[in-house]
Parts: structure tokens; sequence; C-alpha cells
């Protein structure tokens, strides 16, 4: 019987947490302090004529990109994005001019005036010419099995941006000293800035240091954004001198930082008669924004989710990622997976109606099953779920009866099944060779990871697992903060790997200190032995082959599997879909801290009925017009309904007591689910965020020719029925 | 432009006689009380004034009570306080479900109705029930006292007639005959400015209240008038089309906004069709 | 007309303080700056998400919306004025009730005024100022009745 693992302790951050006594970087302040102010463009494209500064100097210290001592870009992938824009203008709140000052409301009356000839935007995708990344999927023969399909259903399906809205705005403290700086801040990844500082700053590792504060959630929003805040906050210390503080307000924090990518993914799927996927071809457009920061691997992701839990012989994926003239879109939890599985599950509704067929029976026909290969070819190991947790869904939430009683009514409920491949795409474990340390100390142990906990309960998770796997009480088992100083690079907090990747390090760093300790106490050890410090490095799982450039093989160690049912009822009065239950079921191999997991997917969940319903950003000239939150609509608690939340554990075997990831798989079932319970409905609704303004005039949905009346030639909207021998022609289908 | 705080001014009168002595001699001056709206404001630069007039310890503004049959709210009366009104429950429930509509508890604890008449947003939640209700507005300056019916207070979008040296006292309700109905359909469950908030009495006469589809919060007399003379609720809901004037903005679309005000005026219609004891 | 800072008196968590500040400096400033209180946080500064939620007078507000001059003589209770030991506070870390925490101390305050027995209709109208976005509000509210269970019925 495990002690800790599995078993509900009080989370670590808890009592500091409840109490008010965290600290978050605005809680901060240091001697000689001066805050730091971002003077942004205003129009979305352009170039730089002139800039002119009309306030008195004294006091102020004033940043632009001829300060930059090292290189003006943003380290991540493609290394295109400019820290402070140098004479040219790629989106709108991009920015240009840093200013200092100790008094904030001088700061903040400064005027500054860019002057700017402004050139024509790309704010449509669809139009854009710009591609960061181009992915291509390939299994069997598409158009073939598509010709000999009984029925081709197409579809097209599209999301809009999302914004993070931790309730923490984005903010950071840089302390200059000794030739480096120290920065502390709000943030997921402290070796993302320390390597984005080192190289904007022309600094060496050792002068660069990066601390993480309590972080007040991050989703995503705080994975690459804090590397730009951070050298921002970096220039102006360095250039004064002195400690700087940026804290971004909300409505600077919503309109200037990054976003969910918005999408447009179309489906053409070839069925058989009898509901078996035969063919699958995908399009996926990603909207980037004006830099590549993360695209790229936002479309990996998409594209290796994006036929959803289902086995079919031939499928092509193809998806572009493209710039437009908008403030770049970065990392949000389910990063490019919740879009491509929205579409693929709202088009498997669409087949079942077109079909005539239950949506469960169409799921469960074609689910994938431990055993079978995915699109890359990847084939998968006994810990596959989809069935399990589909069975338990529609169990649990009375699918059936309800789908049945609903009829008719205002009410309605829907259903969406979904995966998600825990750690880094493919050999991205093994290329971020993460390190994990752990250290005897007089009291017990100490854990040395670079992993921030942004609330999902980090620190207890890595806690337990030391404990469990040491024989030690788990308040002997402290956590050092995620500082550069001390901690080695675990790699990001991020992609679902914090307790499966860096956990695992942990776990085997705690047995081989239990080994070398025998029957001392760490305290013993250290008397008797001196220091004792245990590193451990990422070991690929052996056998997992992965091919970047034929994108073939393992994408991922494992897969979560997710099932998920919303009730909802319509308001014919308003058009507002109010949901009223949730029932999901959600197998993640291991939940370490049971309460933690079901905080996840519950918030996973609320996170997601925002994305369905009501979040909306709303774009103007390129920019975010509704940066408030009174005009961003996030769930309050009476927009939120009871969520019936079921952990099933299919133990991954090579994660710490079977864990997989888990973080970001509640997020990506919601929106289908949403959309599939107002299809329900009889509604043809496709996009999210269904508003109300859609949704009462949203058209009917056409009944599809059904399996008995499938006629040759016939044509139904968004259906095509092939002769034998004939391609289909691309099309668009239904009404919109 | 976000508006610095160290050069504005703060006069805390504590009587109602010195601060109409104020208002009168010692202006221009921005009256403020629950605050719920003036740091967004101050945070948007939207102040022209930078002199400031507190009137929270003007004990003369508060409280609830019945004067010969009408219901006087103190301007200081917060939601709260009429949420929690016995008199106000009993005589108006339509101002209770405004009342308890308007953002959620904290900002309850806070604004007042003197301030959401004031400050004139065509989407004040308790607007529409104080037009449908007929109510009067009591102006006092530091040397008369004149009362406005509210259908007559505004003059235009964020305009009325109030002069700069007076404030609004109270606001008084007379007894209401009929049943009545008040819904505000927002951009969510709580938290929200409304899209379409309505107010209705039905009675021989009707009598019907708009906010968020004009410039102000709107009487429909037309069609108040046609379902009085027995129109149908279709041709009732034809002749709204012509007295309500909604737009597109950040939260939502002129279409909608008629659509929904059309549903308002049959939900209301069928709502309130019931015998006459019948109470929202 | 150059305003005269006249000190605004008032309880602060039980102990009387006077501050000389502008009167129209916002209560959260106040308490964050003035009197070191980080406890109380700012989420939005527009009364939209409640994180900086205090009681004045018993009564929950929101401190980004309140002039300090405004809390004259009144008494003022923040998170800190709860010193870790409420109930709720230890429920909160033990059932899901925080995730990143920077909610809480609003969501505690808040719930605080509920009193000690609220039904869950009574917790979610009363917490719907309070945003949060890591929990689905659902640990909050077992927190809260988890709290409430052990709390004696009069």
């Amino acid at each position: 019987m495990a002690r800790y693992v599995g078993r509900n302790v009080v989370r670590k951050d808890g009592a500091a947490k409840t109490a008010g006594t965290a600290r978050y970087v605005d809680d901060v302040t240091w001697p000689g302090m001066l805050f730091g102010r971002t003077i942004r463009s205003t129009i979305p494209r352009g170039t730089i004529s002139g800039i002119r500064l009309d306030f008195d100097p004294a006091g102020f210290t004033v940043v632009d990109a001829r300060d930059i001592p090292g290189r003006n870009v943003v380290s991540l992938i493609a290394d295109d994005q400019p820290c402070l824009a140098d004479g040219v203008i790629r989106h709108a709140a991009e920015p240009v001019i840093l200013l200092a000052h100790e008094d904030r409301e001088t700061l903040t009356a400064a005027r500054v005036e860019i002057d700017c000839r402004p050139e024509t935007p790309v704010l449509d995708p669809a139009a854009a010419t710009r591609v960061f990344k181009h992915i291509r999927i390939e299994k069997g023969s598409v158009d073939d099995a598509l010709s000999r399909a009984d029925l081709v259903v197409e579809g097209e399906y599209r999301t809009g941006h999302q914004e993070h809205l931790y309730i923490e705005t984005n903010g950071m403290l840089a302390v200059p000293g000794d030739g480096g700086v120290t920065i502390y801040g709000s943030l997921q990844c402290p070796y993302y800035v320390h390597k984005a500082l080192s190289t904007l700053l022309g600094l060496t590792a050792r002068q660069v240091r990066v601390v993480q504060t309590e972080t007040g959630g991050g989703f995503g929003g705080k994975e690459d954004y804090p590397s730009i805040l951070a050298g921002h906050a970096a220039l102006l210390a360095l250039k004064s001198g002195r400690p700087v503080k940026i804290v971004y307000d909300r409505a600077e924090d919503m309109i200037a930082t990054t976003k969910r990518h918005p999408s447009v993914v179309r489906h053409r799927t070839g069925v058989s008669r009898d509901g078996r996927l035969v063919a699958m071809d995908i399009t996926v457009l990603f909207d980037g924004g004006a830099y590549c920061t993360l695209s790229p691997v936002v479309l990996s992701r998409g594209c290796l989710h994006a036929t959803g839990p289902y086995r079919c012989d031939h499928v092509r994926v193809d998806g572009r990622v493209v710039m437009t003239n908008t403030p770049p879109n970065g990392a949000f939890r389910g990063f490019g997976a919740p879009q491509t599985l929205f579409a693929a599950e709202v088009h498997m509704e669409r087949i079942a109606e077109a079909l005539g067929m239950d949506p469960v029976r169409l799921r469960e026909r074609n689910a994938l099953r431990p055993g079978d290969v995915t699109a890359t070819g990847q084939v998968l190991g006994a810990d596959t779920a989809a069935l399990d947790v589909l069975r338990d869904t529609v169990r649990r939430s009375r699918f059936h009866e309800k789908r049945r009683a609903f009829a008719g009514t205002n009410r309605g409920i829907g259903l969406s099944l979904f995966f998600h491949g825990a750690g880094f795409t493919g050999s991205g474990e093994v290329y971020l060779a993460s390190k994990a340390s752990l250290e005897a100390t007089p009291t017990g142990v100490r854990i040395l990871v670079a992993s921030t906990d942004i609330g999902q309960g980090q620190r207890t998770v890595h806690a337990q697992i030391v404990a469990e796997a040491l024989g030690l009480p788990f308040e002997a088992v402290e956590v050092e903060a995620a500082d550069t100083a001390f901690v080695p690079d675990s790699g990001p907090t991020v992609a679902s790997r914090t307790t499966m990747v860096v956990g695992g390090l942990l776990k085997r760093c705690a047995e081989e200190m239990r080994e070398r300790l025998g029957r001392m106490t760490p305290a013993e050890y250290l008397r008797r032995h001196g220091p004792l410090v245990i590193t451990k490095q990422y070991e690929p799982p052996p056998g997992l082959v992965w091919d970047d450039d034929t994108y073939r093989g393992s994408a991922y160690g494992s897969f979560g599997w997710g099932c998920e049912a919303v009730e909802i009822e319509l308001d014919p009065v308003t058009g507002q879909v109010r949901p009223t239950r949730v029932t999901t079921s959600q197998e993640i191999g291991k939940a370490i801290y049971p309460i933690g997991a079901r905080g996840q997917i519950e918030g996973g969940t609320a996170q997601g009925l925002g994305y369905a319903l009501t979040e909306e950003v709303v774009m103007r000239d390129g920019a975010m017009a509704n940066a408030q939150l009174t005009n961003y609509i996030i769930p309050t608690t009476l927009d939120t309904p009871p969520m019936d939340v079921n952990l099933l554990e299919r133990p991954y075997a090579h994660g710490p007591y079977g864990a997989k990831g888990l973080g970001e798989m509640p997020f990506d079932g919601v929106a289908p689910a949403v959309v599939n319970a107002i299809r329900h409905l009889g509604l043809d609704v496709r996009d999210v965020p269904a508003t109300p303004e859609r949704v009462i005039d949203a058209p009917r949905i056409q009944p599809g020719p059904g399996i008995a009346r499938l006629q040759p030639g016939g044509r139904e909207p968004g259906i095509a029925r092939l002769q034998p021998g004939r391609q289909s022609k691309r099309r668009t289908g239904g009404s919109r | 432009m976000k508006t610095a705080i160290t050069p504005l001014g703060l006069l805390q009168p504590r009587t109602l006689k010195t601060a109409l002595q104020m208002l009168r001699d010692d202006g221009p001056l921005t009256p403020l009380a629950g605050c719920t709206d003036v740091y967004v404001g101050l945070n948007a630069g939207a102040f022209a004034g930078r002199r400031f007039i507190d009137l929270s310890l003007l004990e003369a503004l508060r409280g609830i009570d019945v004067r010969d049959g009408v219901l006087r709210l103190g301007a200081l009366a917060t939601f709260t306080d009429i949420a929690a009104s016995p008199d106000a429950r009993r005589m108006v429930p339509m101002l209770v479900a405004a009342a308890r509509e308007v953002g959620a508890v904290q900002i309850q604890n806070r604004g007042t109705i003197g301030g959401n008449i004031a400050n004139g947003s065509p989407a004040g939640d308790t607007l529409p029930v104080l037009a449908a209700a007929d109510a009067l507005v009591e102006l006092r300056s530091a040397d008369w006292v004149r009362r406005v019916p509210f259908t007559a207070f505004y003059t235009g979008y964020r305009q009325s007639v109030m002069r700069p040296d007076e404030l609004i006292a109270a606001v008084e309700i007379p007894a209401i005959g009929g049943v009545q109905f008040f819904r505000k359909v927002g951009t969510r469950a709580a938290q929200s400015i409304s899209k379409v908030v309505m107010a209705g009495v039905r009675a021989a006469q009707p009598r019907i209240a708009f906010g968020s589809v004009a410039p102000t919060v709107v009487r429909v007399p037309n069609t108040e008038a046609a379902l009085a003379e027995g129109a149908s609720v279709e041709e009732a809901q034809r002749v709204l089309q012509t007295e309500i004037a909604p737009i597109d903005d950040i939260r939502s679309t002129a279409a909608y906004r008629r659509r929904v005000a059309a549903n308002l005026l049959a939900q209301f219609w069928a709502d309130t069709a019931a015998t006459p004891r019948r109470r929202r | 007309m150059t305003p005269r800072i006249a000190p605004v008196a008032f309880v602060l968590n039980g102990t009387r303080v006077a501050l000389r500040v502008h009167p129209l400096k916002r209560l959260l400033d106040v308490l964050r700056e003035d009197c070191g209180l980080t406890g109380t946080k700012e989420g939005c500064g527009e009364g939209e998400c409640g994180a900086c939620t205090v009681l004045v007078d018993g009564k929950a507000v929101n401190a980004c919306l309140v002039p300090v001059a405004q809390v004259r003589g009144a008494a003022v209770t923040t998170i800190e004025g709860l010193n870790g030991r409420h109930p709720l506070q230890r429920a909160f870390a033990e059932h899901g009730g925080a995730q990143c925490g920077i909610c809480t101390p609003g969501m505690v305050m808040v719930a605080a005024a509920l009193g000690p027995h609220p039904t869950l209709d009574e917790v979610r109208t009363g917490l719907a100022g309070n945003l949060c976005r890591c929990t689905g509000y659902l640990g909050i509210y077992r927190s809260i009745a988890k709290a409430s269970k052990g709390r004696k019925r009069r």
C-alpha cells in the first residue's frame, strides 16, 4: 500500500497561498527599484519613421533596440522575433521603446509618439503567403480509398483566439549586479528565460540568474512570453544600474501577449455504410501571428491529433501555420490539439448524422485499440483506453437515455472522445536532455528541478514521488525554488511532462539515493560522508523511434484518453447555451495526487466551456479590441455546472508509478462535446465560440441521406456521394 | 491615458447642506459615492474634471422607506440595501430583481441607485425599472428642490437635465398596480453588462422599458398602446422595432438585440398573463 | 486647490492605523504599499475579478474600487487578518480550493463573510464576483463545505 502516491496529502504551498503570504512578483520590492513601461506600436504593419519623446527626461531611463548589447532576438525556435522593434512593425502592440522611472505617475504620464508609415497588413490567415511551417502526414492511399468509399462527408470547422486569463498578469523584476542580472518573475520555464537573456544581453550562463516567483496561473501563456518581458526589464536594469519591475495591467496583458492559435480545419472523410472510417483527408490551417515563436510545434501537435482517437488505414494530414500581422500566438493548454480534436469530433458527429447512426456506436467502431497503428505508424500499447473511457462516460452520464428524453426539447447532450500525447513530440525529450537532482539535507532531502508550480501542484506531486521512492516522510521532502543558480535544466513546465518525465527522473534519483543511504538517514549520511547529490538525465524508453523529416514513428511515449458528455439547455429567448452537467472519464496512468488530478480536470473543463461558449477575442485592425475583463467573458461560479469526474488508470510502464501526462487533456474534449450537444438540438453549429449571437441564427441541420437512403448521385450539403472510379472535387460542406 | 491620482482633489462634506453649497460655490466638482465606475473611468482617462466631492457621508441621502404609499429610496441606497429592503421587495420586486443582477456581491455592496441614475449608461440595470415604474427623481441644489419624472430625466447619451450644482437626493416610486417583470440578458450569469435589459408592468395600460437598445433607457409608448388596444404579440413586436435603435458594439450586435428585445416582449406577455394576484 | 493630506484613520485587522495618503488612492494600493500587506491581489483593476476583495465593516468590497478616504472610521479586514488560522484557510489548502493561489485571498474573504454554514446556492451566488481560472470552482465549494462541517452549528 503506497504511503503517498495516490493519496491526498496537504499540498506543499497550501498554507502560504491561503494565508496570503505566498510572494508573487508584484509583492516583491527591491531597494532603489524603478518601474518600467513599454511603448508599443499602434498599427499592425509599417515602418517607423521617427520617435518623439515628449517629456522631461529627468529621472528617466530610455531603452530602444540600439541599447541591446547582444542580439536583438527573442531566442526560441526561429529567432525571427526582435525583443524591441527596430524600424519595422509587424504587429499592433509590438514593443518599441522602454521607459523606467521611480515614480509610477510620472512614468505613466510620459508621452512618446511613434511616427509610422503604415502598410497594408495581412490579417486573414487564408490570405497569408508566408508559411512558418508545413507538415504532411501520410498513411496508405487516401485519394484511392476516398474514391471507393460508400459515402464521403466533408466539413470545415473554425476556432478563434483564446486568452489565457491567468488571474495574475505577466510581471518581471530585474536586478542588475556583478556585470550580470537576476530575474524574478511569473514564469513557467526559467531556463527558456535564461537562454533568451544570455543571447539578448551577450552574457554568459553564469551571469544570468532566473528565479521563479509564485506564479498565479500560466496555462502556456507564461511559457515563452516571459522571455520578452524579462528581456525588457533586464535592458532597463542594466542601463539604469537599478532594479526594474514591470508588471502589466490587465489591458496590456490581453492586448500584447500570446493567445491560442485560431484554426480552420477541413475534413473529407470516406466511410463505409456500416460506419467504418476508410479514408481521412484533413487540412489544417493555424494563424501564427507575426512571428514564428512556437508555431511549428503547435502545428505538429495539432497534426498528430488531427484524426482524433480513431483508426484508419488511409490518412493524409496537411497542415500549415502562417504569418499574419497580429500579435504572435503561442502555447495554450492543449497546444494545437484542441483545435484539431474539435474539428475531428464535430466531424464525427456529422458523420453519425449523415449515416443516421448512434454517435457512440460510430466512435466505438473506430476507436483506437491496443495494438492499433496510428497515422504515423505508432503501435499503441496495452494502456490504450479509448473504449474504456467511452463506455464509462456513456454509462455514467446515461447518455442514450438522455438523448431520447431530451429529443424535441431545449435540452441537449453531446459527447466527445479524445486523446493527448504526453511529453514532447518524437525526439523532443531526447533533445531537451532534462535533468533532475536530489540533495540530502540534515532534515531530509531537497528536490532540485527547473519545473515550476503554476497551480497544478508540481511541488506536491514531485515530493510525493520522492517520499514514496525514498521511504521518507512527505514532510521531510523540500522543494527548492526554481532558481537557475541552484537547479539543473529539467526542461520547460509544458506539454504535460512535469509529472511523467521530470517526476520520472526524480524517482530514479530517489531510488539511487535510497541505495546509497542504505540504513542511514540523510543527516547521518551527511555527517559521515559529506554532501550527497544525485542527478539523473532523461533516457528515452526503449524502442521509441521517430523521424522528424518523414513524420513517421512513435510520436509520444504514451497517450492519455478521455471522454466527455456535456448536457446543455438552450434558452430560445436569448440563444444562450447553459451547460448544466458535465460527465467525464479521463485515463491518466496514475493519479499521484488525486485532489490535484481532479482539480486539473475540473479547471480544464471550465476553461473549455469558456472556449466553447463565451470567450471571444474581438480583433479590430489587428489588435484585441475587448481587452477588459468586463468584455472578455470567462465563466463565473454561476456559469459553471456540476461535474462528475472519473479517473481511470492504465499504468504507463515508463511513467513514475504508471503516471502519464494530465494537465492539458482535460481541455481538449470540452468544446466539441458542447457543440455536439448543440447539434443534438438540431442546430448546425461548427465553430467556437458558439456565442448566443451565432446560436440564435444557426441554421437547422439538414438531414443526411441515412444508411438506407444512400443513392447514387444524390447531393446533400457537406456530403458527396461518389460514383465508383470518379474522384470527388474538393468542396466546402454545409451552409454557414 | 491613465489619470494620475496626485493632482486630484476630494472634498468630503458631512452634511447635505454643505455639499450643496460646495457644488454651487466651489465647483466644478464631480460627485462620487460607491465608486464602482470611477476608477474604471480614471484608468481610461475619461474624466475631464480633477476635483471630486464624496457623497458617502451624507446621511440625508440614505435610507429606504415608504411615505404615503410611495417607496422612497435615498440616492445612497446600495443594491444590497435594496435587495434586503422589505418595502422594496413588497412594492417593487422588479427593482429587487435588478439590484440582484448588478455585477456581484462586491459591486452590490458599494453601488448606489443614485450612481446608477447619474452615471446614465444606457445599459444601467435599474434604469428600465425606474422608467417602467414612472419613478420621480428628486434633485436638490443649495437653493431649491425639484422633482423630475424619470422618463424625462435623460436628454441624450449620458446627458441629463441635471445641473452641475444639483445632486440626486432620492428616487420615488409610486405604488404599482399590475404584474411586474424584469429580465437582464447579459454576457454571462454574473458580473455582466447587459446586452438587452427590460422591465415591464402588465396592467390595463402596460408600461415597458428597455435598456441597451438606444442611447438612453427608453419607454416604448407605441408598443404599450398597441398591447393596450389588444394587438397580438407579433404586431406589438413589429411596433417595438420602430421604437428601439440598438447598435453593434464590442459585446453584441444590433441584429441580436432586436431579436432578443422582441423575444423578451413576448416572454413578458406570456409570463405575466396569469391571475392578477400573481407577482414576479 | 491643493489637496491637504489629512490622515485617514481606520481599523485594520483589529488595529487602529492613521495614514497620510492621498484620499483618492485606491484602498488596494494603500494596503499593499503603505501597510505592507500584499496578501490582497490586483487581477484586473476594474472590479471584475474579485482578487482584491477585503471586508469593510464586514461587507465584501473590491479594494481596487474604494478610495481610502471612504474607509475613514471603518473596520477593514484583509486576508492577513485571519492569521492563517481560519477554518477556511486550512480547508482550501487541503481540499483543492487553492491551485495557483492568486484568487485565494479574495475567495477566502468572501467565503468568510458568508458565515459558517452557507448553502451551495449561497456559495455560488456569493462567489460570483470572484473569478478563478484554475479550479473550475468545484474544489472551492468542496473546501467551503469541509470547513462548514467542522464548525459548530448554533
